[in-house]
């Protein structure tokens, strides 16, 4: 069956988009589990005594305190060579010209003079080196990764256990300032707080001048235990300058003097941190994982002394998230629960050596509990999720039992064991790397090659899309054998690459396994193509494309590497669809088919005769052309803002009307609501209607009849008890409760129905052959015996279907009351695309549900702004009557800019805040217990409504030109058309046959539903390829993981969602095409009778 | 179709961005404070009062067209008062388009109008010098094989480089440079001034380079 092969081939390639997401995603998104644990006081990390005096002090934890107070000057993107150049850094060049270089010199003085007060790190941080995630590994200790799968993804607040959380618990009065991405992560912990904008990158010293303001004034109060100061001045002097240039130094200059400024303002009992929180490249950008990046330094100095010795010569290195639990032990805190940092040993020596083990025995109490920690957190971890590498779990669990075993015999016996507690320090450490060694391999780190090898298979299935939509349409197109040796070619690209991974003895990787499959089963074909392309055709046939469509897809494309361009999506679609369709127009007027006095030379409609006159005046079109542009314009009323841009403000229509306080502007806008439902139900019985597609019998119809009004009634009474819920009487409070749990699901229940009964009874056509009259004899005479081959068949359907007409027309013309010949015969014409309307109305409803009542419009919106855009694609589009059907380019890539449109004006954006998590109460206002696909079905259905529907509505961009058809006949028959000359009219002169077209040529038929899809496909795969580049390329860019990583990943959703139901769309087509066939038998047989 | 012809097309071109060009220079002489950037609308009138006058004085002064038979004073009144209407008509449809692709409905509203006027100013005006207040000739010299002249292949190609350098001037404003010239409408007047210059610069040249390819019905 070529129906079958048609689809499994999209399946196929489908499939070729999915493994290059797949595997492009396993190599950027890098994935963790949260885990909601908090360690406390009172509960030690594990068995033994805790020794260091904690009994006896109030305030202490696991250890005692050593201070009681902390400053952390935190500044964003201090490099390490920003405060002591490292001469690999730079050879050969004099390091003087360097303008950053010997800026910080108050850290210098200090660690000169004061060598037992202070010492400065190297410390590393791991990737992603963006700010957002080096503050939650600086509080939790862990490595985030972009994603941290935990509960809540409609905020960015920090639900680990993490430092500010430990010291709020104990009682700290925690002070910031500075950078505002704090109040997200921390919301409402601080004591006090003073926030600044950190968005505007040009800035450089709002954020550090308003902090000084604060600072001095907040130290000298008191009124603080912990006060924490980010400044932003250096990086945002980075992203503007780049670190080369002489505003840096003065960024340093004043840096330095705040140092200096604090350490006076210092009291005893004070420890002083200095940190940065990442570096920068030498342009100034960071976010990936160079040494630029990822050295930053980290200074410590207490006015006490702290340390035994001096300095090293060479600044030792640390983890950047070793401060974690050496600040929580310092200040007498537990340990966060999922750090996995290993505190800096030497820190916690004794400065004056009373006995002769006390340091060493002081150190391996810290590592001890430290290791303590780190072990529950990883037997915590490696039971919730399996992503940790089980064999290294058992080593490291077997090294930690042992060096903790001897550590506790060495607590009970401390007698003459230096070199004991130094191995006992030394395992410790041991574990410690260990642990962090295992993590960052599984969590924080890109695989380049899986990237790569991502995009590269996606760019190959788009340039397959490409070939393929072309060749389709050429005579001897096979497509049994384009399937079948890619099919074989797979699985044996899958058995090759099984049978490797296991002879080496490595994981089978499902992602790894599926993208080998598509490997495999693209490369014979590619062979092919460039076996069978080579000399016969010119180079210039590559691209098949129209030139403006092209110019289109490029700037699409190449938005989506800019940042800017992403957030500001929305407009520019609305702006890139609204030139499209002015194009249209102009084009449409361009080759003379507006312009009035060429229109009218009528040629006639025959059977046989393929020419197809200009359909519509210029006024039309152009009325078409604005109206769309109107629609398009009142949708983006509905838009909401991205948070990036704070100058701009949503819609306050995007809010439930429940939040509307005023009762009259509620009932109000219920009234539009429920009208835009109405308008929409009648806009399709309408359509249906003037397609007489509502006289038949069959249950689909007569579900549309009846079935829908209920549908919308469900709709508007559900909205009314949501808008009005609270003011209920309390009698029929759970009637009410009740009820809203009950109507979206009947509503659902009814979509679900409607559609079912479609796909059972999916040909509404109203049959009411009369075996025997006359007329049909005549027709039919050349066939004696059912039809017995497929030829037959097609011969029989378009005498059949003229028969029907002759019929039709004669019955017509007995019930004089009709007008001219019109409406009865037009139902078999318009089979297929009332089969998808009927469809998308059904689909639209329960969808419409999930959001928000005021969207209502925009759905109605949305139709119009279709069926606007349908007409005037069909304008352009010439039919040949026996085939090849093609469906333009300039159609698919409208169709998809509008689909994205819409996705935004429906009041969504790409980044996980601005999700509508409410969908998943739709239905279920008492949540959904522990079950997650339900919620995460309905807010998918809620987030990618607009893909799913046009997707499905697709096939509708083929159907349109066969349906305007009828339109360009009826319209030049009206003036004459009076009945007498209707029934004189010749033999000859029949009713446009419409979509029937589409069946006489079955092979053209399914080609050009193959080469529509291949299309789509194409479109929104070049999208979600330039997601992937532009994530890949520009990794290291500052808005890396606020805005391309969701937009690919949006993306990624969106393509899959569009295909699936680009794959429904096509299947309910050929579905109608094959009960139709049958239905056609079925009146064959009647006949012969 | 003779080089001479072409030659006086250049001349008239060259002219007419001699205007463009006046129009930067000139005001700063009387206008204190005078820039493009900061004092736009101001450039903006003066730009499009320069640009219009200049295409009246060529029009008085070339003729390209046939003088009309008619020559009576209120023929030519009625003439020049539907001229006026037609210009205002395209002014306020431009804006409308404006408004459609997404410029601000309600602030910014004469700075959006100004825009139109510009645009009007490159498009409409030398339509109307050259063809008359009449549709039907606007809507041929506009499709395929509807040109009758050199004259009207020039008007051709700086109408639509003219719209296209506005519509190319749209681009910048999301970009987040944060210069003075990404604010709305100034990108988008300067790429409407480009695209004109440039339209005037190319025609001739390009008319000179088809002359051979180039046949004109003769009405």
């Amino acid at each position: 069956m070529q129906k079958i092969s048609v689809l499994l081939f999209l399946v196929w390639v489908c499939f070729l988009f999915y493994a290059g997401i797949a595997l492009f995603t396993s190599g950027f998104l890098l994935t963790r589990l949260e885990l909601t644990n908090h360690s406390s006081c009172q509960e030690p990390p594990g068995p033994g005594s805790v020794p260091w005096g904690s009994r006896g002090e109030p305030g202490a934890c696991w250890m005692a305190s050593r201070f009681s107070r902390v400053v952390l000057v935190l500044i964003d993107a201090l490099r390490f060579d920003f405060v002591q150049p490292q001469r690999s850094y730079v050879p050969g060049e004099p390091s003087v010209s360097l303008p950053f270089l010997g800026k910080l010199g108050s850290l210098r003085r200090i660690l000169e003079t004061q060598p037992h007060h202070a010492r400065l790190y190297q410390s590393k941080a791991d990737p992603p080196t963006t700010t957002m995630q080096r503050l939650k590994a600086l509080t939790t200790g862990s490595l985030p990764t972009f994603i941290d799968a935990g509960s809540n993804f409609a905020s960015y607040a920090i639900m680990e256990d993490n430092l500010i959380k430990q010291f709020t618990s104990a009682g700290r009065r925690v002070v910031f300032m500075g950078d505002d991405t704090w109040k997200d992560l921390f919301p409402g912990v601080f004591s006090q707080a003073f926030f600044f904008p950190s968005f505007n990158v040009r800035d450089l010293h709002t954020v550090d001048n308003g902090i000084l303001e604060h600072l001095y004034p907040t130290m000298d109060s008191g009124e603080w235990d912990v006060l924490i100061a980010h400044f932003l001045g250096v990086d945002h002097c980075g992203h503007k300058h780049g670190p080369h240039h002489p505003e840096m130094a003065k960024k340093l200059s004043q840096m330095d003097q705040v140092i200096q400024g604090v350490v006076e303002h210092l009291e005893n009992d004070t420890l002083l941190v200095v940190i940065g929180d990442h570096g920068m490249t030498k342009n100034g950008d960071h976010g990936g994982d160079s040494e630029l990046e990822i050295s930053t330094a980290l200074f410590l100095y207490s006015p006490t002394a702290l340390f035994p010795g001096a300095p090293p010569e060479e600044p030792k290195v640390v983890p950047q998230i070793s401060l974690v639990p050496t600040l929580a032990l310092l200040l007498g805190l537990p340990i966060p629960f999922g750090n996995i940092g290993e505190v800096i040993a030497e820190l916690f020596s004794e400065v004056e050596d009373t006995q002769p083990h006390s340091s060493a025995l002081a150190q391996a109490t810290a590592l001890h509990l430290n290791a303590q920690q780190v072990s529950r957190f990883l037997h915590t971890y490696s039971a919730a999720a399996q992503d940790l590498q089980v064999k290294e779990l058992h080593r490291l669990h077997d090294l930690f039992s042992k060096a903790s075993a001897e550590y506790q015999r060495l607590l009970q016996s401390p007698q003459g064991a230096e070199a004991a507690l130094q191995t006992v320090i030394t395992e410790l450490q041991q574990f410690l790397r260990g642990v962090r060694a295992m993590c960052i391999e599984s969590w924080a780190r890109f695989s380049l090659v899986h990237m790569a090898g991502g995009a590269a298979l996606l760019a190959a299935a788009c340039f397959l899309c490409l070939l393929v939509s072309q060749w389709a349409t050429a005579p001897g197109f096979c497509l049994h054998l384009l399937l079948l040796v890619p099919m074989i070619w797979g699985l044996a690209g899958v058995v090759v690459c099984a049978g490797l991974l296991a002879c080496a003895g490595l994981k089978l990787d499902p992602v790894v396994l599926g993208a080998m499959a598509a490997v495999g089963s693209l490369l014979p074909f590619l062979w092919k193509a460039w076996a069978g392309w080579g000399s016969k055709r010119p180079l210039a046939a590559l691209l098949p494309i129209p030139g403006p469509v092209l110019l289109l897809l490029l700037i699409r494309f190449a938005a989506l590497f800019s940042d800017s361009f992403v957030v500001a999506e929305a407009r520019a679609t609305r702006f890139l669809l609204g030139s499209l369709i002015l194009l249209l127009v102009a084009q449409l007027h361009w080759e003379g088919k507006l312009l009035p006095p060429k229109l009218f030379t009528t040629p006639r409609l025959g059977f046989s005769a393929p020419t197809s006159p200009p359909r519509h005046n210029g006024m039309h079109a152009l009325g078409l052309g604005v109206g769309l542009l109107l629609c398009v314009r009142l949708a983006g009323l509905f838009h909401r803002c991205p948070e990036e841009t704070p100058a701009c403000h949503s819609s306050p229509w995007l809010s439930p009307l429940a939040s509307i306080v005023s009762g009259r502007a509620k009932n109000l806008w219920y009234g539009a609501c429920v009208g835009a439902l109405v308008a929409l139900l009648a806009a399709v019985r309408l359509w249906l209607c003037r397609y007489a597609n509502l006289k038949s019998p069959e249950p689909s119809v007569l579900f549309v009849r009846w079935g829908l009004p209920l549908m919308v009634l469900g709709t508007a009474a559900y909205w009314a008890l949501a808008s009005g819920a609270d003011e209920a009487p309390p009698r029929l409070r759970a009637l009410v409760a009740g009820a809203s749990v009950v109507l979206p699901r009947a509503v659902a229940g009814l979509a679900a129905s409607g559609l079912m009964l479609l796909l059972w009874r999916p040909v509404t056509v109203l049959a009411k052959p009369t075996i025997g009259a006359p007329r049909t004899r005549t027709v039919l005479t050349p066939f004696s015996g059912p039809p017995t081959s497929q030829a037959d068949l097609d011969y029989v359907v378009p005498q059949i279907y003229r028969h029907m007409q002759e019929e039709f027309r004669g019955r017509l013309e007995r019930s004089k009351s009709q007008g001219p010949l019109t409406v009865a015969a037009y139902q078999l014409g318009s089979v297929y695309s009332a089969a998808v309307v009927t469809a998308l109305t059904l689909l639209v409803f329960p969808l419409l549900l999930l959001h928000v009542e005021r969207i209502s419009l925009v759905f109605l919106l949305l139709f119009l702004q279709s069926f606007l855009l349908l007409h005037l694609l069909a304008a352009g589009i010439h039919i040949t009557t026996p085939g090849p059907f093609t469906v333009p380019w300039q159609s698919v890539s409208a169709w998809a800019l509008m689909a994205t449109q819409t996705f935004y004006s429906t009041g969504h954006q790409p980044v996980f805040p601005a999700i509508h998590w409410h969908a998943a109460f739709v239905g279920f206002p008492e949540g959904h217990g522990s079950s997650t696909w339900l919620p995460a079905l309905l807010v998918g259905a809620n987030t990618f409504a607009s893909h799913l529907l046009f997707a499905v509505g697709c096939p509708l961009l083929l159907l349109w030109p066969f349906l305007c058809e009828s339109q360009g006949s009826r319209k030049r028959r009206q003036p004459p058309g009076n009945e007498s000359e209707a029934r004189v009219r010749p033999e000859e002169e029949e009713e446009p046959l419409m979509e029937m077209r589409l069946r006489d040529a079955p092979h053209h038929f399914n080609v050009a539903l193959l080469q529509l899809g291949l299309k789509y496909l194409f479109v929104l795969g070049v999208q979600i390829l330039a997601c992937a580049l532009a994530a890949s390329v520009l990794r290291r860019h500052l808005m890396v993981w606020k805005v391309f990583a969701p937009k690919f990943i949006f993306e990624a959703m969106g393509f899959i969602v569009s295909s699936v139901g680009l794959f429904l769309g096509l299947a309910l087509v050929m579905r109608v095409d094959g009960a139709v066939s049958s239905w056609f038998r079925q009146l064959v047989l009647a006949q012969q009778r | 179709m003779k080089d001479s012809d072409i030659k006086r097309l250049l001349y008239i071109h060259l002219s007419c961005i001699f205007s463009v060009i006046l129009s930067i220079f000139i005001p700063s002489f009387f206008l204190e404070n005078f820039s493009i950037l900061e004092t736009h609308l101001t450039w903006l009138c003066i730009c499009s009062v320069f640009v219009t006058a200049v295409n009246l004085v060529l029009y008085l002064v070339v003729k390209p067209n046939a003088s009309s038979k008619r020559s009576s004073l209120s023929y030519k009144v009625t003439r020049f008062l539907k001229c006026c209407v037609y210009f205002l008509m395209s002014c306020f449809f431009f804006h409308v388009i404006f408004v459609l692709y997404g410029a601000p409905l309600i602030e910014l509203v004469l700075e959006t109008f100004l825009l139109a006027v510009l645009l009007s100013t490159f498009t409409t005006v030398p339509c109307l010098c050259l063809l008359g207040p009449n549709i039907k000739a606007w809507l041929r010299v506009f499709s395929r094989n509807g040109l009758t002249s050199i004259w009207e292949n020039s008007l051709q190609i700086t109408t639509i480089s003219s719209f296209i350098g506005t519509w190319l001037g749209a681009f910048p404003i999301p970009l987040d440079w944060e210069r003075p010239w990404q604010v709305w409408p100034i990108s988008c007047t300067l790429g409407a001034t480009f695209g004109y210059v440039a339209g005037l610069v190319i025609s001739p040249f390009w008319i000179y380079c088809n002359r051979k390819q180039l046949t004109y019905k003769n009405n």
